[in-house]
């Protein structure tokens, strides 16, 4: 709210909120500090902690003892492969739907978003019978089309959203300056489309980087994306805390720095246009 | 043009719902015996019937009522409190949905041995500084520290959306009943927290939503040990690790039959707000 407010109120409020922040961002900071550590300090007191000496081992270990990269590659793919491949089925149905809107869009919009509500454990025996028949379990090809199908009602409603702010009105205007039907499409309407469809993408990248549900679920050994990998350290063996701070620091860095530029796109995909 | 997407996510919904279907009225045991026959009801009444039925039910309303009434209640006081001029709101904002992103197995990974750890735990440590015993943190209050980790994961989104909400409303009503002498708790009483009711339904719905299906931070903790089994975790149990498919199944259809009641109420606000 822009009113004028004296200094000290904005000093006084300003320290309640940082000292808000960093104690809900005290956790991710506290492993950022162990992952420097090695394995003797990082399970000393905090202050035992703070005052040993830092170090960069712990991301070579485990890199050498459990091919963090491989998992880091399964992430990688499955997450931009489901994305990419959803933005191809999404766009044509979010386009006919934001410019050629039936009596039925609507219900069929609803229908997809509900879709999304279907709790997975639910299915779970299904897609894993149907996995094991086809011969996909514990594949990257497997992972990919599970995630593409549950983030695809989302990416329908984010790019529904984004094009239906696109005005008609601008095509109509090419069409009379004489556009053909290739030019409107590449000069007019994809240059207002690309931002809708990298925002959509992003969030989505984030979605299925963080899917625990069946990539915990579907995968074991092979395909394992960072989010299956890391449950491995849930029955570990002597200490590991500056291992297990290593692996977690690079498994959400790129997400996180992802994050911080997609806060609005989340309200939209998350919320389903219902808060704004 | 949407029959891609329309056709992949019927197949997504009907496929695996009808193998569902079909599962939970046999008696199937595929590491024992495989198809036993038919069976009719009777998975649906032993599933409830059995005793751990009814504690993973309280679980789970645990689970989800505690994350609800913590996040919202926190969430609304920092919208407000990151609503205000502050110094550095950027970062502050940034620091604040950082949990968000983080994805669950290392949240619940983190959280259990970084800090809940009973000797090593950053808690510990800080119990001791105090003279005082180490809690057993996910053994002996397993509950309120599984409340506590996901309500963390959580707490950033429902503050991102009661922030756009606090952020899209009228300035000018505020400045009004301030000029008529409204204090501070009376403005945010009778305009403020009218005006955000929506939202906060939003963030009630669509966590509900998610909360019923939490099962990374359960898997990766406690592993549905001391009292920490959600009716999720109870079906996964059931499907995958006893391979009782026919009970898991019937579990199952009591999922979903659960997530669509709370959807209804959820697409009928995301409905109203489409036509709008």
């Amino acid at each position: 709210m822009a009113r004028a407010t004296s200094n000290r109120q904005k000093l006084i409020t300003s320290i309640i909120a940082w000292a808000a922040a960093i104690v809900i961002f005290f956790p991710i900071l506290w492993i950022i500090v162990l992952s420097f550590k090695a394995e003797g300090d990082a399970i000393r007191t905090p202050l035992g902690v703070l005052t040993s000496s830092w170090t960069l081992d712990s991301y070579a270990v485990v890199q050498d003892r459990s091919d963090y990269l491989k998992h880091f590659f399964n992430s990688v793919i499955v997450a931009v492969g489901s994305t990419l491949l959803g933005i191809l089925v999404a766009v044509p149905a979010a386009w006919s739907m934001a410019f050629v809107p039936s009596k039925r869009t609507r219900g069929i919009l609803m229908w997809m978003l509900s879709t999304k509500m279907l709790p997975a454990v639910g299915v779970l025996y299904p897609i894993y019978l149907l996995f094991i028949q086809l011969g996909i379990l514990d594949s990257r090809t497997g992972l990919v089309i599970v995630l593409m199908l549950i983030n695809l009602p989302i990416i329908v409603w984010m790019l529904y959203t984004y094009f239906r702010e696109i005005p008609a009105e601008i095509l109509e205007a090419a069409r009379m300056d004489g556009a053909g039907m290739r030019a409107e499409l590449l000069y007019v309407l994809t240059p207002m489309a690309i931002p809708g469809i990298a925002s959509t993408m992003l969030l989505n990248v984030i979605l299925a980087w963080n899917e625990a549900f069946w990539t915990l679920n579907l995968t074991a050994a092979k395909a394992a994306p960072l989010t299956a990998f890391i449950a491995s350290y849930s029955s570990p063996e002597g200490l590991f805390y500056a291992k297990l701070s290593a692996a977690s620091v690079m498994a959400i860095a790129p997400i996180l720095v992802m994050g911080w530029f997609s806060q609005k796109q989340l309200v939209r995909g998350l919320t389903f246009g219902a808060v704004k | 043009m949407m029959a891609p997407a329309v056709v992949l996510l019927l197949g997504w919904m009907l496929v695996p719902l009808t193998m569902t279907l079909f599962f939970s009225f046999k008696k199937y045991l595929p590491l024992r015996g495989g198809d036993l026959g038919w069976v009719g009801f009777e998975n649906y009444v032993r599933f409830v019937s059995s005793s751990s039925f009814w504690p993973a039910v309280g679980t789970t309303l645990l689970i989800v009522g505690g994350v609800l009434v913590i996040t919202v209640l926190l969430g609304i006081a920092l919208a407000l409190l990151l609503d205000q001029p502050i110094w550095g709101q950027g970062i502050v904002r940034i620091l604040v949905i950082a949990p968000f992103f983080v994805m669950p197995t290392v949240s619940g990974l983190v959280w259990k041995n970084m800090f809940m750890d009973p000797v090593n735990g950053f808690f510990a440590h800080i119990w001791r500084l105090f003279g005082a015993e180490p809690i057993q943190w996910l053994s002996h209050a397993s509950m309120p520290s599984l409340v506590m980790i996901i309500s963390w994961q959580w707490l950033p989104f429902a503050t991102l959306i009661l922030l756009t909400a606090i952020q899209s409303m009228d300035f000018e009503q505020l400045e009004a009943a301030e000029m008529d002498g409204a204090r501070p708790v009376g403005r945010f009483w009778f305009i403020t927290l009218p005006h955000l009711a929506r939202a906060i339904t939003v963030v009630i719905l669509i966590q509900t939503i998610f909360l019923l299906s939490i099962f990374a931070e359960i898997f990766v903790t406690t592993a549905g040990a001391f009292g920490t089994k959600t009716l999720t975790y109870l079906i996964f149990q059931r499907v995958l690790e006893s391979q009782n498919v026919g009970l898991g199944s019937a579990g199952g259809v009591y999922a979903i039959i659960l997530a669509n009641i709370v959807a209804v109420f959820l697409l009928r606000i995301v409905g109203k707000n489409l036509d709008a």
